[in-house]
C-alpha cells in the first residue's frame, strides 16, 4: 500500500460537515461566467443552484471550488447575464 | 431442559434467549414459523421487543439495519424469494458492518415454482459479505442462532443461519433449550461503536467515491476471513458452556478415507449413517461438513481432506453455467494448496428431491472409480438425473 489512509469501519462518518472538505469543482467540463453588467443582483441563480456555489454580493460571485458546471444558474437567469464557457485543463 | 422442537421453532427460541429487541418481519413458506413464534412470545410477554409487520422482505432488511444502526439487536427470519427480494439489502448490512442476524430456510429459488428444501437461495448470495452458516440438525439450529449473535457482534458482520426448509424447519426432534439465565452469560448486551445518536452526528451510508471504495472492499473481505477465528472460538466457547462443540467445519470418518464427501445441513446426517454401514464393511469413507461457507474455510478443508484419493461434492445448488457453488470453492482450494486429487461434483437434492442411501451408495461407488483410476472424467454430474426428451 502507497498510501496510510484512517477509514471508520462501514464508511460511517462521524465528523459533521465534512462534505466541505470534498471539493467537486473539478467535475466540471463547463464553467459559468457572470456578466456583472447584465446582471440585477435577482438572486434566481443563487436560489436554484443545487451546489450552493454562488455568492451573493455586489458583484455575485461563483465559488468554482464547488460548482459542477451544472449550467442550471445559466439556464435560469432572467437577463442572460450568465454564459457557460468551455473549461480548460 | 430438553424439548421437542422442529427447525423453526428452535430459531425463534435462540432469537428470543438472545434478547432481541427488533424482529422486522414478513412471512414466507418454510420460514414462516420462525417469525410467528416470535410473534407469540412477544404478544405473551415472553419477550420484550418491536415487531414491525414490514410490506416486504426487502422492507425487513432495511429495517433490520436501521435498527442495528441505532444501537439494538435485530433479527430477521426468510427463505428462497424473500431472501432474493432482500438480496440488495443483504450487501447494505454487511457494507455498513452492521450485525443483523438472520435465519433462512433454504428453499430452492422459482421458476418453476417450489417450495421444497435445496440451498440455492444462500448460495446465490453467497458473495453479499454475509457470514453463511449451515446447520445439520435442530440442535445445531438453536446453538448456532445463539452463538450467531457473538458472532456478528464480535466481527461487525451480519451473520446468516441457514438449515434445509422441511428437512429441518419442519422436522421435530429433541433439543436441549438451555437456561435464560445460561444464555445471559454467554451473549453480552448489544453493543454498535456508531449507533445513532442526535447528540452525536453520524453519516450512516454515505458515498464511496473511487478513491476510496475500494479500501472498503478489502476491509470487509479481511473481516470475513478473520472471522473464521471468531467463529472457532465462539463455537469452542460455547462447547465449554454448553457441552456441544462447534467448527467452521465436521470431520465425521475423514481421517483414515480414501473417499471423502464434503457437504453442508442436514444431508451430513444421513451421510454419518451411510458412512458407518460403509465402514462395518471395511471401505474408508469419510465426510467433512463444511459449517462455515462464508468465511470459507479453505486451508482447514485442505488439512482435512488432503489425504484423500478422491473426494466427492454433495451439494443442492448450481451455479447456472458454471458447476455447484460449494465446488468451486473446493477446487479453489485443492489448487491454491497444489493438491491434485481427483474431485467430481454432484448436484442433487434440488427442490427436496429425495436424496436416498442408494443415491450415496452411488456417489460413493462413482468416486471410487476415479480415485482408482486417478480419472475425474465428468467433472459435474447430475444424481439421479432423469432421461429428458424436449417437447416441441
Amino acid at each position: 500500500m502507497t498510501e496510510k489512509k484512517k477509514l471508520k469501519l462501514g464508511a460511517v462518518i462521524t465528523e459533521p460537515g465534512s462534505t466541505e472538505k470534498y471539493e467537486t469543482g473539478g467535475w466540471r467540463s463547463q464553467r459559468p461566467v457572470i456578466d456583472v453588467e447584465k446582471c440585477k443582483l435577482c438572486g434566481q441563480c443563487w436560489m436554484y443552484c443545487p451546489d450552493v456555489a454562488i455568492i451573493k454580493g455586489k458583484p455575485y460571485k461563483i465559488d468554482y471550488k464547488y460548482c459542477k458546471g451544472c449550467g442550471i444558474c445559466a439556464h435560469e437567469c432572467p437577463f442572460k447575464a450568465i454564459k457557460m464557457v468551455e473549461e480548460k485543463k | 431442559m430438553r424439548e421437542v422442537l422442529n427447525g423453526n421453532e428452535a430459531a425463534a427460541i435462540a432469537a428470543r434467549l438472545a434478547r432481541v429487541q427488533v424482529v422486522p418481519a414478513y412471512p414466507i413458506t418454510p420460514q414462516t414459523v420462525v417469525v410467528e413464534k416470535l410473534a407469540d412470545f412477544i404478544a405473551d410477554g415472553e419477550l420484550d421487543a418491536e415487531y414491525i409487520r414490514v410490506e416486504s422482505e426487502h422492507s425487513a432488511m432495511s429495517a433490520c439495519i436501521g435498527a442495528a444502526a441505532t444501537g439494538v439487536r435485530a433479527f430477521t427470519a426468510t427463505s428462497s424469494q424473500g431472501l432474493m427480494l432482500m438480496s440488495e439489502m443483504l450487501f447494505v448490512a454487511s457494507g455498513l458492518r452492521l450485525p443483523v442476524v438472520m435465519t433462512n430456510a433454504n428453499r430452492s429459488v422459482s421458476a418453476p415454482l417450489s417450495i421444497w428444501c435445496d440451498q440455492q437461495d444462500s448460495i446465490s448470495v453467497r458473495d453479499s459479505g454475509w457470514i453463511q452458516l449451515y446447520c445439520e440438525n435442530n440442535q445445531e439450529i438453536l446453538d448456532t442462532v445463539l452463538q450467531s449473535f457473538i458472532i456478528a457482534e464480535r466481527t461487525l458482520l451480519p451473520v446468516m443461519v441457514c438449515y434445509d426448509g422441511y428437512i429441518l424447519s419442519h422436522t421435530a426432534e429433541p433439543v436441549d433449550v438451555p437456561q435464560q439465565n445460561e444464555v445471559d452469560n454467554f451473549i453480552p448486551p448489544y453493543s454498535y461503536p456508531y449507533s445513532l445518536d442526535p447528540d452525536k452526528p453520524t453519516t450512516v451510508g454515505a458515498v464511496g467515491i473511487p478513491a476510496h471504495y475500494t479500501e472498503f472492499r478489502y476491509m470487509l473481505h479481511e473481516a470475513l476471513m478473520d472471522s473464521k477465528k471468531v467463529i472457532a472460538e465462539v463455537g469452542k466457547e460455547f462447547g465449554k458452556r454448553f457441552g456441544r462443540e462447534y467448527g467452521l467445519l465436521e470431520r465425521y470418518g475423514s481421517d483414515d478415507a480414501d473417499v471423502i464427501i464434503v457437504t453442508m445441513g442436514s444431508l451430513g446426517n444421513a451421510l454419518k449413517d451411510v458412512i458407518d454401514q460403509r465402514r462395518r464393511r471395511g471401505k474408508k469413507i469419510g465426510m467433512v461438513r463444511l459449517r462455515s461457507f462464508r468465511p470459507f474455510p479453505g486451508e482447514e478443508l485442505v488439512e482435512a481432506v488432503g489425504n484423500a484419493k478422491a473426494i466427492a461434492v454433495m451439494e443442492k445448488d448450481i451455479s447456472l453455467g458454471s458447476s455447484g457453488g460449494l465446488f468451486l470453492d473446493v477446487a479453489t482450494s485443492l489448487s491454491s494448496a497444489n493438491l491434485k486429487i481427483p474431485a467430481i461434483d454432484f448436484i442433487c437434492g434440488l427442490a427436496g428431491r429425495d436424496i436416498t442411501p442408494a443415491d450415496i451408495d452411488s456417489v460413493i461407488d462413482e468416486t471410487e472409480a476415479a480415485a482408482k483410476s486417478g480419472k475425474v472424467g465428468k467433472p459435474l454430474r447430475w444424481l439421479g438425473l432423469k432421461d429428458v426428451e424436449v417437447e416441441e
